[in-house]
C-alpha cells in the first residue's frame, strides 16, 4: 500500500515535468508528426521514430522520449484515418478498422467512424496507461532480483511467444528471429573482444544498426509493396464538426462492454510481444461473435470500429510496460524507443525505476497528457490530414525515399548505412511477400547482444550446463511458460484433433 | 505498356519464390555457422568463445530453412507471387532507388535527391517540368534548412555543394 502511495507522489512530480510548456509543445509536434507518419505509406511508427531519433540527441532524455512517444501515439491515431477514408490501412494494426470503418465512410458516416475510432483509441490507450502506472513499478521491483538466467528466461519467453502467437508458420518466425540474432552478433564481440562474422569487411566492424534495418525493412519494403498495387489512391472526404462528435460520443457508452473486453485483450497482447495487430483482429473477431449486431459487422457497424481500435491502442501502449520494467520491448516501435534509451545512456529495465525515477515518471505522466493532447488534435485536424493523403504517390514515393535515406545517414553519419538500408528494403519486400514476420527480426537485432550476454553469463555460472535455466522455481516457471508459448501451435493442433476424433470421420 | 490480354497475366509462382527464399536463408545460416567456426564456437579457459552463440543461431536457421523449403515444395504450385506487370512497377521504383543510394557517397544527398524526385514525377507521374522542379528543389531545401541550420546535423555533400560554398 505504502509503495502505491509513494508512486502517486512520484507520478505527481512526473506531471510537473510533463506539463512544462516546452514539453507540451513537443507533445503537440510529436502527435502531428506521428499522424503524418501514420498516414503516409512507407512511414510508420517504427521507422518514423527511427528516422527522427537522431534529431533528439541534443535534447534532454525526458524531452526526447516525450517527443518520440508522442510520435508513436500520433502514428497509432493516424492509422485509423487512412483505414476509414481510403480503405488503406496506414499501419498493419488498423487493417481490422477498415472492415467497418470504410463502409461507414462510404455511406456518408465518415465523421462518425473517425470520432468513434479516435475516441476508442484514446480509451484503449488510457486504460493501458493506468495499468502501466499501477503494475510497472511492481514488475520492476520484482525483476530486481533477476539474475542472468532469469533475464535470459524473460527474453526466451518474449521470443517464444512470437513463435506461438504469430499467424505466420512457426519455422518462418524462427528463421526471421534468428536472422536478427545473427545480424546482432556481427562485429565486435563484447565479451571476448574478438571480431566475428565480419569476413574482413571493415564496414561491418560495428555490426548492423537496428535503426537502419527498421528504416529499410519497414520504409523501403513498404514502398515497394505499395508500388505493386499501382499508384491510385481514391478516398472519401471527411469533415468532423462538433455536432457529429457529440452525437457519436452519446452513442459510445452503449458499447462499454466491447470496449472493456478490447482493452483487456489489447493490454495482454501488448505486454507479450504479440503486438497490436493480432490484438486488433482478436478484439474484432470476438466482438463480432458476441455482439447482437454481429451479423451486420462488415457493413458499417460502429462497434466494429470500436473493438479493433481500442485493442490496437491498448496493445500499442501496453507494449511500453515490458520495455520500461524489464527492458524487453513489446513492439517494434517500443524496440526503437528502447534503442533510443540506450543511446541516451539509460539502461531500460528494473534499475531504471530506481536510478532514473524522474525520467520514468515524467514519461508515464506524459503518456496521460500526450493522449489527451492527441485526441483533441486529431479531432480538430482530420481534414488537413485527409488532404495529405490526396497527394499522389508519384510525388510521395520519392520524397519518402529521400527521407528514409536522410534518416539512415543521420544515425551514424555514415553513407554505407544508406546502402545497407536499401539492402534491408529489398529483404523486407521479399520476406513480407513470403509471409516471414518482420517484428521478431527487429526485436532480435535490438535485444541480440543483451540476450547473448545473459545466456553466456548464466552458462559461465553453471560451467556450461543448461540446467541453470531450471535451477530454481522462478527461472523454471518463466522458462516453462516460454516452452508452452513456443509449442502453442502444436498444443492447439492436438486439442483440435482430440475434439474432432469422437465424431466418426 | 498496356497489356492486351486481360486476366491471364503470368508471373513467378509463389511456390518457387518461397523455395528460393528458404534456400537464401539456408545459405545465410551456413555463412553464420562458417563464420562462427572460424572464431571458435566451443569453450575456452574463460568460458564460451565468441562464436558460441552465433553458431547455434546459425544451426537453427539452417534447420528451420530446410523445414520451410520442404513446406514450400508441398505448396500449391498455382498461385502467383506477383504478376510481371506488378513486378515491373516495383522495379520502376527499385532501380532508380538503387542508383540513388549508389550516387549518394559520391555526390552527396542533395543532388541525387533532386534527380530522383524529378525522374519520378516526370517519368512515372507525368507531371510538368515547373511543378516537378519546384518539388525536387523544395524538398532538399527544406531538409537543408531544418537539419543543417536548425538541428546542426550535417548531411553528406558532394562536389556541387563545395562549388557553391555550402
Amino acid at each position: 500500500m505504502n509503495m502505491i502511495a509513494e508512486n502517486f507522489t512520484l507520478l505527481y512530480h512526473g506531471f510537473g515535468i510533463a506539463s512544462d510548456p516546452f514539453n507540451i509543445l513537443l507533445m503537440a509536434i510529436g502527435i502531428l508528426l506521428g499522424v503524418i507518419i501514420g498516414v503516409l505509406p512507407g512511414l510508420g511508427g517504427a521507422n518514423g521514430v527511427a528516422i527522427l531519433l537522431p534529431l533528439t540527441f541534443s535534447m534532454s532524455p525526458t524531452s526526447a522520449i516525450i517527443l518520440l512517444t508522442c510520435i508513436y501515439w500520433g502514428a497509432l491515431f493516424g492509422g485509423a484515418i487512412t483505414s476509414v477514408l481510403f480503405n488503406i490501412p496506414g499501419e498493419p494494426w488498423s487493417v481490422a478498422t477498415t472492415f467497418d470503418g470504410h463502409p461507414m465512410a462510404r455511406s456518408g458516416r465518415a465523421g462518425e467512424a473517425l470520432t468513434a475510432a479516435f475516441t476508442s483509441s484514446f480509451v484503449g490507450a488510457f486504460f493501458a496507461i493506468v495499468m502501466i502506472t499501477l503494475i510497472a513499478p511492481l514488475v520492476a521491483q520484482f525483476a530486481l532480483q533477476f539474475g542472468p538466467a532469469e533475464k535470459f528466461a524473460v527474453y526466451f519467453l518474449a521470443f517464444a511467444s512470437f513463435v506461438g502467437m504469430s499467424k505466420e508458420p512457426p519455422a518462418k518466425t524462427v528463421v526471421s528471429m534468428m536472422i536478427g540474432f545473427a545480424l546482432a552478433a556481427v562485429g565486435l564481440d563484447m565479451v571476448t573482444g574478438q571480431l566475428r562474422l565480419t569476413f574482413g569487411v571493415t564496414e561491418l566492424l560495428n555490426g548492423f544498426d537496428f535503426l537502419i534495418a527498421v528504416i529499410g525493412l519497414f520504409g523501403i519494403g513498404e514502398i515497394l509493396l505499395t508500388m505493386e498495387e499501382g499508384l491510385e489512391f481514391r478516398g472519401k472526404a471527411a469533415k468532423i464538426d462538433p455536432k457529429v462528435v457529440w452525437k457519436t460520443w452519446k452513442t459510445l457508452p452503449r458499447y462499454w462492454m466491447t470496449s472493456l473486453r478490447s482493452c483487456i485483450i489489447g493490454c495482454w497482447m501488448g505486454i507479450t510481444p504479440a503486438g497490436a495487430t493480432p490484438a486488433s483482429f482478436m478484439a474484432y473477431g470476438i466482438a463480432k461473435r458476441v455482439s447482437k449486431n454481429g451479423k451486420n459487422f462488415g457493413n458499417g457497424e460502429i462497434e466494429g470500429v470500436v473493438a479493433p481500435e481500442t485493442a490496437a491502442h491498448a496493445a500499442g501502449t501496453a507494449a511500453m510496460l515490458p520495455m520500461l520494467a524489464l527492458g524487453v520491448p513489446g513492439s517494434p516501435t517500443a524496440a526503437v524507443l528502447l534503442g533510443g534509451l540506450l543511446i541516451w545512456g539509460l539502461q531500460p529495465g528494473p534499475m531504471l525505476f530506481v536510478e532514473q525515477g524522474e525520467f520514468v515518471w515524467g514519461l508515464i505522466a506524459s503518456m496521460y497528457l500526450g493522449n489527451i493532447v492527441g485526441l483533441i488534435l486529431v479531432l480538430t485536424t482530420v481534414p488537413l490530414f485527409a488532404s495529405i493523403l490526396r497527394i499522389p504517390f508519384s510525388i510521395i514515393a520519392p520524397v519518402i525515399l529521400v527521407i528514409c535515406a536522410i534518416g539512415a545517414y543521420t544515425v551514424n553519419n555514415n553513407v554505407f548505412d544508406v546502402l545497407m538500408m536499401m539492402v534491408f528494403g529489398v529483404l523486407g519486400y521479399l520476406l513480407k511477400k513470403t509471409n516471414y514476420p518482420l517484428a521478431p527480426l527487429v526485436l532480435a537485432i535490438v535485444l541480440g547482444d543483451s540476450a547473448e550476454e545473459a545466456f553466456r553469463q548464466s552458462l559461465l555460472g553453471s560451467g556450461g550446463s543448461l540446467s541453470v535455466f531450471w535451477s530454481n522455481g522462478l527461472v523454471s516457471s518463466i522458462m516453462g511458460l516460454g516452452v508452452i508459448a513456443a509449442i502453442w501451435p502444436l498444443i492447439g493442433m492436438a486439442l483440435n484433433k482430440l475434439k474432432a476424433s469422437p465424431q466418426p470421420a | 505498356m498496356e497489356q492486351a490480354h486481360h486476366g491471364a497475366e503470368t508471373g513467378p509462382k509463389q511456390r518457387s519464390v518461397e523455395m528460393g527464399t528458404a534456400l537464401l536463408t539456408l545459405l545465410f545460416g551456413l555463412i553464420v555457422v562458417y563464420g562462427s567456426v572460424i572464431v571458435g564456437f566451443g569453450w575456452s579457459s574463460d568460458g564460451p568463445q565468441a562464436g558460441f552463440f552465433p553458431f547455434y543461431v546459425g544451426l537453427i536457421i539452417c534447420g528451420c530453412s530446410i523445414i520451410n523449403f520442404v513446406q514450400g515444395v508441398r505448396e500449391n504450385p498455382e498461385p502467383l507471387f506477383a504478376e510481371y506487370g506488378q513486378l515491373r512497377q516495383v522495379l520502376k521504383v527499385l532501380i532508380p532507388a538503387c542508383i540513388y543510394v549508389a550516387l549518394v557517397p559520391f555526390l552527396g544527398i542533395y543532388l541525387p535527391s533532386v534527380l530522383l524526385i524529378v525522374l519520378f514525377m516526370i517519368w512515372l507521374g507525368h507531371y510538368g517540368w515547373p511543378l516537378s522542379l519546384a518539388v525536387a528543389f523544395g524538398v532538399p531545401a527544406f531538409f537543408y534548412i531544418t537539419l543543417e541550420r536548425w538541428f546542426l546535423i550535417p548531411l553528406p555533400k558532394g562536389p556541387i555543394e563545395a562549388m557553391l560554398g555550402l
